[in-house]
């Protein structure tokens, strides 16, 4: 291993990784709006939206986020429609993430038993109160775990980013290993800068899914 | 105006394009059909209460959860050559990053549904008089393997979505015959790219969308009320 090499590069990794994490909170913020759409949506059965919605949920989650961003970056602009990569990278994580977060949501809200809304109201609580003080944050509890996973799936696939000539970590990596051979100092890099984008969060997910167990109380 | 459609029905394009889907198909169900039975034997090992069993198991559980597959791919494709002198394949480097990440979900598919069993059923048959082996055979593995087929039918789909990623190491799959498609049809259809990855796209969705609804049949089917 040569330390040498590990320093002077070390910077262009941090660029790498910057950009990885920019575009990925990018996409994940987007995904999480698409996602909390799509189970309002769903949860107020709104008609014929909600069978575009459906329709979307089932084409996002059986399709590559590979073949999205080919699509997205190489198809799309032949429309006349311009897409820099940037765009096509954010767009195709919102894309993918959208239903992953809509099914995380969705089943967070269907997993309160109904005897809660029911309850509320023999309460006196309106619809909207029961919603906002009983359903949610019981809901938000339930599908905190499923949430985390999803932003850590999400910034994993941030990895095919080099595709669309995004110069990501693995872009950086494979850069390095073709000019210079140094095969092991590169990827030894790539596993340690995504250990420092992607292990904090798991850590912080495990401790914050642990504070919210109060959902499961009884069960 | 020409988005490519008609390059497809040149020739033997389509065939080529569902031959390049065979390859991914291909190494997806070989690491599916090895992972299976490896993440089966783990998962159970998981659920005994052995200390270090566990923490030895749960760090591979986090390696294959944090790091992202392609790079492990890079890593065995690339990594092997320089550190064994073995020149592996791309196909070969997948299947084993793919049995490598498939065995560990696998195993905790296992550890969740075995676990998921509720202790009273363990002791309802241990007061019916049930052996150990009766217990397990009749009540425990009935209801777990109802919880865990779901679960790993959708772990096949995610296998197959995520084979997409080995064209990054060379393997000449779907998306590579696409891009060799259009570059030899650049100057008779310059959009081609459109229809050529629109159909790519579509054939990726009609090959993982079936398994997903009899993934999600079972599961309704099975559902503990």
């Amino acid at each position: 291993m040569s330390m040498e090499f590990i320093a002077k590069y070390i910077p262009t990794y941090q660029k790498a990784a910057l950009l990885t994490l920019r575009l990925g909170v990018l996409g994940i913020l987007l995904a999480i709006a698409v996602g909390l759409l799509c189970t309002t949506v769903q949860y107020y059965k709104v008609p014929v939206l909600r069978h575009i919605v459906g329709f979307y949920i089932e084409v996002s989650r059986n399709t590559p986020l590979l073949i999205q961003l080919f699509f997205l970056y190489y198809g799309i602009p032949k429309l006349g429609i311009s897409v820099t990569p940037e765009q096509a990278g954010v767009i195709g994580l919102a894309f993918l993430g959208g239903s992953y977060m809509a099914e995380t949501f969705r089943s967070g809200i269907e997993s309160v038993p109904e005897i809660q809304e029911e309850s509320a109201l023999s309460l006196a609580l309106t619809k909207r109160q029961a919603m906002q003080y009983i359903i949610l944050p019981q809901a938000t509890a339930i599908s905190f775990p499923g949430f985390m996973a999803n932003i850590i799936f999400l910034l994993k696939e941030t990895s095919v980013f080099s595709a669309v000539s995004l110069m990501d970590l693995m872009f950086t990596a494979k850069d390095l290993i073709g000019m210079y051979a140094k095969t092991i100092e590169s990827l030894s890099m790539l596993v340690v800068f995504y250990l420092i984008i992607l292990l904090p969060i798991s850590i912080l997910g495990n401790i914050v899914e642990k504070k919210l167990r109060y959902a499961g109380f009884g069960t | 105006m020409n988005l490519g459609l008609e390059v497809l029905l040149k020739g033997s394009n389509m065939l080529r394009l569902l031959q390049g889907l065979w390859v991914a198909l291909k190494i997806s169900l070989i690491a599916v059909a090895i992972s299976i039975p490896i993440g089966l034997v783990l998962g159970i090992l998981m659920t005994f209460h052995s200390r270090v069993l566990h923490v030895i198991l749960q760090i591979y559980l986090q390696i294959v959860r944090i790091m992202p597959q392609l790079v492990l791919l890079f890593i065995v494709y690339f990594g092997t050559t320089r550190l064994f002198g073995i020149n592996l394949t791309g196909e070969v480097s997948a299947v084993i990053v793919f049995v490598f990440w498939g065995a560990a979900e696998m195993m905790d598919l296992v550890r969740g549904a075995v676990s998921s069993i509720p202790k009273h059923q363990y002791e309802s048959a241990g007061a019916l008089g049930m052996t150990k082996k009766q217990t397990y055979q009749y009540v425990i593995l009935p209801q777990a393997v109802r919880r865990l087929v779901p679960l790993s039918i959708n772990l096949v789909t995610r296998m197959v979505k995520t084979t997409s990623l080995i064209t990054m190491i060379g393997v000449v799959e779907v998306l590579k015959v696409a891009q060799q498609i259009i570059e030899a049809n650049r100057m008779s259809s310059p959009n081609a790219a459109f229809g050529i990855y629109l159909v790519v796209f579509i054939l990726y969705f009609l090959a993982c969308w079936p398994i997903s609804l009899v993934a999600r049949h079972l599961e309704k089917k099975w559902a503990v009320n």
